[in-house]
């Protein structure tokens, strides 16, 4: 197992390079000058402009940039946001919690729905249930998801009244922040009302951005469990007499959870995706919408370093899914 | 669950009465930074220069007449190059849990809140590595201040390089706000230089509390304010990027007032019984730019035919959905010295196809450059862009409409020789006609990085411009800026599109909100009904 875990950190290397490169490349082919954007309609003198390009570095050749943003960062440094002239670590993990709370509870809301639905559905192939949540899926898969939230803050938020519009927690609570997630935040606090004014601030955007996941795992989940249900075990198995609850849900559940898990890992990719809109529309102070504002300013340093942290974090998750498999189904070990 | 969710936000709304007279005010971006002079964004300014700093002048509440504010009064030499400013004595600074102020508000903080800007070897220049000063640069404030002398501790004396008429309204810009030397001194010892960024002091109506990234920012009143006393105990600034979702906020009492609703909207909220919507003439303008140095746009008098050919009223219907004012100036109607006088081109197409054909200009095909980002003088430029080809197209002018990203957009229109005429607009920076003829359309402003993007140097027109900064005497000038109104309105060098409205959606119940015309969203004076 130690070795199995050794060699994937050693994958890590070489993508780790390549997506420093990607993350450095991508921002400065996108056309637009961060000088000149922040200078806007008044324009800016090419004295001037010389002199601000210089400040930043960017008068530099791009292979020596590149090497010095790439030197920087085994110092631990990520640079400075150009917009906020904060550190973009700093920020990064001021916003972080955020995502990851959101993210948590929408995957958590994913799976808890999306596999007993997607396992239902193939046990029950044909039926009503499975055609209609087979079809929802379809429709969650495509749905626009700004159109969908804000559906969802007129429905909920504004005709009945059930939940806060955006935000995270209602400005009538004010207390430190501890770790930066809010839902432990506010227990916490031990202020009466804190922790319920922050779930209900969550569910909105929960939902939101459970929405895609959800439809694929429930359908992965469906079409794993019918594949397996075909395999000449759980025939045999059912043959021997045994109940066939427990063949479906030790037999075949455990061998269909293998795609389906992998299907979990790859969501995460989705979610960040997701997060950026989703965060937009909820007013949800996390990395989403702070690496679309530096896109659309050309803030070079938090594209570059917001990506590379990102991707760090998805390989990290990826690893972790690697590593469950090991967990489930031994054979992966061994080889 | 249903019941769990009715039951916790009836709960929440008990709390919210119990604390009546917490202001939330949904904003629409966070700011840069809480000091105010390395920054330019508009929301920035809402959060740190208007809550909880002063300047020396400001502007009168809803007009852009400048008014003394940390300087009581001021005298100015004979030749317009000498400003000595009496400072109000007794302005008390803020204090937070690292900072106890042991001095008042005085002629060192006026210094150094000049001098941190100007000069590069400042120790405070470059407290957080990468800052730049982009308005005390833009303004050339370094070029104007020769010196700035204290001449006790509360009287200074800034010495001018020329005789700069609207000086005093550069000074009351949020750029140059008043900032506590000895807040600094405090920071620079404990070696905690970017608090002046994150926790300012200054001497507002209000104290900064607290941000949270991205999402809230605090303020409670200031008890020891100088001036007018706040109504309200707190304001909460909610960061709520999306302009529907902020709708739906007001709409759920989640905050009071918001900025910026989406035009679509406004229907909506005036027929709200809950909401009240206040309305202003904003101080911009949108506009056309010929390059009036190609051919055939050289020719006063074929710009004056493509002028006549477009229909603006048609413009500001479906563009801006009735919310503007059709323009005739460069300058807007809330500006003093603006030329109600001059008539526009009537919109005549017959009449613009026969002055093409006199002048011998036949078969014209131009590009129409459109702005890929909504801004408030313009909320769809490729609308308009498409409408402006339409009507073009019946004179017998082919049009091609081009767009950029908008960083290359900004450059790209300003390289010399661009072909065609570009989309553009301004909104003013501090009330000055200056602000609006110089920057767009004096010789100086056609050079490169410059922002003329009509290249359009005409020297009756610059010199009547820069004999208005040198008088002091508000009446004579207002006569040169008429003058200078005539002359653009015979050499066209733009067709003046709109001078797009203001609209601040509030709560029933909120009063004291003062539209400013600079966009500028102050909360010293409102307060909520019980």
């Amino acid at each position: 197992m130690v070795r199995f875990i050794l060699t994937k950190l050693l994958y890590l290397i070489p993508t780790f390079l390549g997506i420093t490169i990607i993350a450095f490349g991508l921002v400065r082919i996108l056309p637009g000058d961060p000088v000149l954007l922040m200078a806007g309609e008044r324009g800016v003198s090419p004295e001037r402009h010389a002199q601000l390009t210089a400040m930043l570095g960017y008068d530099k050749p791009l292979v020596m940039q590149y090497f010095s943003f790439l030197g920087r960062l085994f110092q631990g440094d990520f640079g400075n946001s150009l917009s906020t002239n904060k550190p973009v670590l700093n920020e990064f993990l001021t916003l972080f919690p955020a995502t990851v709370e959101l993210g948590l509870c929408a995957i958590f809301l994913a799976v808890i729905i999306g596999v007993p639905v997607g396992v239902l559905a193939a046990i029950k192939r044909g039926s009503w249930f499975d055609q209609i949540s087979m079809t929802s899926a379809l429709v969650g898969f495509s749905m626009p998801i700004f159109w969908w939230g804000l559906l969802l803050i007129i429905f909920f938020s504004g005709y009945l009244g059930w939940t806060p519009v955006s935000g995270r927690i209602s400005y009538m609570f004010y207390f430190p922040n501890v770790t930066g997630f809010m839902l432990i935040d506010s227990l916490l606090s031990d202020q009466e009302g804190a922790f319920k004014s922050a779930v209900l601030h969550l569910i909105l955007p929960a939902i939101v951005l459970s929405t895609i996941p959800l439809a694929v795992i429930a359908r992965q989940t469906r079409s794993a469990m019918l594949e397996v249900m075909g395999e000449d075990y759980v025939r045999t198995a059912r043959a021997k007499g045994m109940p066939r609850r427990r063949v479906i849900g030790v037999h075949a559940l455990r061998n269909a959870m293998i795609p389906v898990i992998t299907t979990i890992g790859l969501q995460i990719g989705v979610l960040m995706a997701g997060a950026i809109l989703t965060e937009t529309i909820f007013s949800w102070p996390g990395i989403g919408k702070w690496m679309v504002d530096a896109i659309s300013s050309r803030d070079y340093p938090v594209v570059q370093s917001g990506l590379l942290l990102i991707a760090i974090l998805v390989m990290v998750v990826n690893l972790l899914v690697d590593l469950t498999y090991g967990l489930i189904n031994p054979r992966i070990r061994v080889k | 669950m249903k019941k769990l969710l009715i039951f916790a936000s009836a709960l929440a709304m008990s709390t919210a009465v119990a604390e009546a007279k917490t202001f939330v005010y949904c904003s629409e971006a966070s700011p840069e930074g809480f000091d105010p002079a390395p920054y330019t964004a508009g929301s920035t300014f809402d959060a740190g220069a208007h809550p909880v700093y002063n300047r020396l002048t400001e502007f009168v509440k809803g007009t852009t007449e400048v008014e003394p504010s940390l300087a009581e009064s001021w005298d100015i030499s004979e030749d317009g190059k000498e400003y000595t400013f009496h400072l109000r004595q007794g302005v008390k600074w803020h204090s937070n849990d690292s900072f106890t102020p042991t001095r008042d508000f005085n002629a060192d903080d006026v210094i150094f809140s000049f001098e941190r800007q100007a000069n590069a070897d400042h120790p405070w220049h470059q407290y957080i590595p990468g800052l730049t000063y982009e308005y005390y640069s833009s303004m050339s404030m370094s070029e104007l201040i020769e010196k700035i002398e204290k001449v006790d501790d509360y009287t200074v004396k800034f010495t001018l390089t020329e005789p700069m008429a609207p000086f005093l309204a550069n000074i009351a810009m949020p750029f140059v706000s008043i900032v506590s030397k000895e807040y600094a001194d405090s920071l620079e010892e404990s070696g905690n230089m970017a608090a002046l960024n994150n926790a300012p002091i200054g001497t507002g109506p209000f104290q900064f509390v607290n941000y949270q990234q991205d999402a809230v920012i605090r303020y409670k009143k200031n008890p020891d304010y100088w001036g007018t006393a706040p109504l309200i105990d707190d304001l909460v600034f909610a960061i709520t990027p999306d302009a529907a979702v902020r709708l739906q906020k007001l709409k759920a009492g989640e905050c009071h007032l918001m900025s910026y609703p989406a035009p679509a909207d406004l229907e909506a909220i005036k027929a709200d019984p809950n909401l009240q919507l206040d309305e202003q003439a904003g101080l911009n303008v949108g506009y056309l730019a010929y390059n009036t140095t190609v051919e055939p746009f050289d020719n006063p008098k074929v710009r004056k035919a493509l002028n006549m050919a477009i229909n603006k009223e048609a413009i500001i219907g479906a563009v801006f959905q009735g919310a503007a004012e059709p323009a005739k100036n460069p300058l807007p109607p809330t500006m003093w010295s603006y030329n109600d006088a001059i008539e526009d081109d009537p919109y005549d197409p017959e009449a613009a196809k026969k002055m093409l054909e006199d002048e011998g200009v036949t078969d014209l095909k131009m590009q129409i450059w459109a702005m890929p980002v909504q801004r408030p003088y313009m909320p769809n430029a490729r609308r308009t862009a498409e409408l402006m080809q339409e009507d073009l197209s019946k004179v017998g002018v082919d049009v091609e409409i081009v767009s950029y990203e908008w960083g290359e957009y900004l450059s790209k229109s300003m390289e010399s020789g661009r072909e065609g005429a570009v989309i553009l607009g301004w909104t003013g920076d501090n009330g000055d006609p200056d602000n609006f003829l110089s920057v767009l359309l004096s010789c100086a402003s056609a050079d490169e990085g410059g922002a003329n993007r009509a290249f359009w140097c005409n020297e009756e027109f610059s010199g009547l411009l820069s004999e208005a900064t040198r008088t002091t005497d508000q009446e004579e000038r207002t006569k040169l800026y008429e003058e200078a109104q005539v002359v653009f309105k015979e050499e066209a060098p733009w067709f003046t599109i709109a001078h797009s409205t203001t609209y601040v959606p509030m709560a029933k119940g909120v009063t004291g909100f003062v539209i400013s015309p600079l966009g500028d969203y102050v909360f010293d004076t409102v307060d909520i009904a019980e």
